[in-house]
This record gives C-alpha cells, structure tokens and sequence, in this order.
C-alpha cells in the first residue's frame, strides 16, 4: 500500500472509532439521566412543580463535577439525573481528545495541534469562562 | 400541576419538537426555545441551557451515523470548530450582558432565517478547481461517498468561512441552538462545499460548540436537572423516531408549512420582545 491509502485507511478506522464513541456516549448519558429521572418521580412524583419563570441559578450541587459526584454518592436522584447531563457533555469533548490521539497515530502534527486549541478552548469554558 | 405531570407534559412536548425538527432539517432547538418559554413560561436563561444540552444529544447522536459512513470531513470539521467553539465562549460572555428581551428578539430573526433556509432551492456545488493555497495547505480537501460512487470535492474561501464560523458559534451559545443553519450557509455558499458534506460536517460541529457553550452554562447555574431529564430523553427519542420516517419520504410540502408556522412563531417573539415583556 502506499502511503496515501495508509493514511485513508487510518481515517476509515478512526471514523469508525469516533462513530462508536458518539452512540455509546449519548446512550450511557440517557440511560444515566433516565434512571435518575425515574427514581425521582418515584420519590417526587407527587409534589408541586417547581417554578422556571423567574431565574434563581442552581444550589451549588448541581453546578459543578464535584457537586454532582457528592450528591451521587449519597443517591440523591436530581444529581444522577445531572450526571447524566455531564455524561452528555463529556461525549463531544471525548470525541475530541480521542480525535487528538489518532491524529497523533497519524503523525498528523498539524491536527494534533488544531485538536488540541478546541479542547483548550473548551476547558477555558469550562473552568474559567468569561464573564461567568 | 405536580412534578409527575408537568415532567410528562414536557416529555410530550419534546418529543413532538426533536420529531418535527429532524423531519424538516431545522433541529429540535428552535422549536423547543418557543416551546419552553412561550408554553412553558421558562425564563430564557434555562430554556438556553436545557435546549444546548438536547442539541449536544441530538447532534452527537446523528454525527455517529454519518462519521460511520465516511460523508463528513473531519479534518474541515476540527479546523472549523476553533472558530464555533470560540464563538461559543463569545456568546456565553454575552448573554449576561444581554437583557432577556434582545434575547428574545434575536432569536425571533434566526428563526425566520432559519426557516427560509430549510426551504431554499438546494444547488449542488462541487468545486475540481484547486484555488485556495489554505484549503490545501491544512488538507480540507476530501472527497465523499455518492451512490457507490467516491466523488472529489475541493474547498474555496476557507478564511470567510472561519470568520462565519464566529458568529455561528456565538448564536449557538446566545441562543440555545445548533445553530446549523448558519454553518450550512457559511460552508454552502462560502466555501462551495457539496451540501451533503456540509450538512453531516455541519452537524459534526454542533456537538462541540454547544459543549462549549454549555461548559460555562453549568456553573453559572442554567442547567436544572429536573428540567433538563424530560427534554433531553423526549428530543432524543423525538429525533431517533423523526429520522426514521426521513429516510425515503418527501419533505418538501411539510418544510415549507413548517416554515410558516415557525415564522409566526418568531414574529410573536419579536413582537414579545419589543415590548419588553
């Protein structure tokens, strides 16, 4: 094989990879978000729906990794349900660094490179933001 | 209303909104902003954050489909997503300096546009000519699967595009959407990309301008679990069930009523948000 259907071969691999990665990761995350879910209309069902018209902002819990992990050590459903959410989240960004690692594979250094800006852009979101 | 109804309502609700919004290409966000805020009474903020965790499900779920089968460009795609996902991170700055009812006002316009752009005559642009140096020095251009066939595409005006790119990736985060509308236009028109190409690449980035967006949103409290679990699920199993009706079906006569009914929609919200309600 030449090089060049190496390198198509590779692609094909990582595509089929990526795709596998997205399903399972939108799959897991329902499923999490589901069970919590359930559970807490099991438990909640039958209480007065809360307001959404005036915006408070979430308790401290439900706003970080941290939090959602506390309150799933100790089952409280609304955090399952929430990590869920951050399973949801986590899919794209996993599709990213999984993309860093066969670009790398590749010897693709100007995609390692360009990968890598979007995951940096991301975690700036995510652990600084702007105006936050 | 209790907490079991209100969750069922909305799970209806966003079933209803992920079916129609894959059935006529315009994405479950932009009926399910409407829906939360107009039906629901949700303030904007919340409708924002709940909607771009439902576009990162819908989105991710479709792009698994289409990477599979080799269509989308990945390597367009991650150049492209440095400029949504700076967008993105533009557009969550502004949100808090944006007051609720320009929100709603904006959204009113990118709901009209949206819905002139689902129903567009579609041109087929396949550029052979090599005339962008960038395209070919960051290796965008690729070819796609056609009818068995392996069809060669190259790309034009890769500067422009990443500049609309911006702008996309701010409205996505602004706004709680996918957005696509506006990459398809950037990557359509600007860059004379094949619009499969453009529509499954499109829709590669989506995923990861609204993590972007959604990133921010999570601990600036936007995101409510009890509001996120129903419509999450519902437009997920709303698209999944939309996509499947797609395949071999004529959408032209159900784009175009759609269309109209979402650009009344808008015109309500503009009206809403010019009065300052």
């Amino acid at each position: 094989m030449d090089q060049k259907s190496v390198r198509a071969g590779q692609d094909k691999d990582m595509e089929q990879v990526m795709g596998n990665l997205l399903r399972y990761g939108v799959i897991l995350a329902a499923i999490v978000a589901s069970a919590g879910g359930i559970m807490y209309l099991v438990l909640h069902g039958g209480d007065a729906q809360p307001s959404y018209a005036i915006f408070n902002g979430e308790p401290e819990r439900y706003k970080s990794l941290q939090g959602v992990l506390q309150g799933v050590k100790v089952f409280d459903t609304s955090s399952i349900m929430q990590l869920g959410v951050l399973l949801l989240i986590a899919t794209p960004i996993a599709r990213i660094l999984f993309s860093i690692l066969s670009f790398m594979r590749e010897k693709d250094y100007l995609y390692v490179i360009i990968s890598t800006i979007v995951i940096l852009i991301i975690a700036f979101s995510l652990f600084n933001g702007l105006g936050g | 209303m209790t907490v079991l109804l209100f969750t069922l309502v909305l799970l209806a609700g966003a079933i209803l909104a992920g079916f129609l919004g894959s059935l006529t290409g315009l994405g479950g966000a932009v009926i399910l902003i409407p829906l939360l805020t107009l039906v629901f009474k949700v303030d904007i903020h919340y409708a924002i954050g709940t909607s771009l965790i439902a576009v990162i499900g819908t989105s991710s779920g479709a792009a698994a489909a289409y990477v599979k089968e080799g269509i989308t460009n990945i390597r367009l795609g991650m150049f492209l997503e440095i400029a949504t996902t700076a967008g993105a991170v533009l557009g969550s700055f502004l949100i808090v300096y944006t007051p609720a009812n320009i929100i709603t006002v904006i959204f009113g316009f990118v709901l009209i546009f949206s819905a002139v752009m689902t129903v567009r005559k579609k041109t087929l642009h396949i550029e052979t000519e090599d005339k962008s140096k960038m395209a070919a020095m960051l290796r965008l251009n690729s070819s796609y699967p056609d009818k068995g066939e392996q069809i060669d595409y190259k790309i034009r005006h890769v500067p422009a595009g990443f500049f609309m790119m911006i702008g996309a990736g701010a409205l996505s985060s602004l706004l709680g959407i996918g957005a696509g509308a506006f990459k398809v236009l950037a990557m359509d028109n600007v860059m004379r990309i094949p619009f499969k190409v453009s529509t499954t690449t499109s829709n590669f980035m989506i995923g990861v301008t609204a993590a972007a967006g959604t990133a921010a949103y999570l601990h600036r409290g936007y995101i409510d679990p009890v509001l996120t679990f129903p419509v999450v699920v519902g437009v997920l199993a709303g698209s999944i069930f939309g996509s499947r009706i797609l395949i071999g079906s004529d959408t032209k006569k159900l784009r175009v009523v759609f269309s109209i009914l979402i650009s009344i929609i808008a015109i309500e919200m503009i009206y809403k948000g010019l009065k300052g309600h």
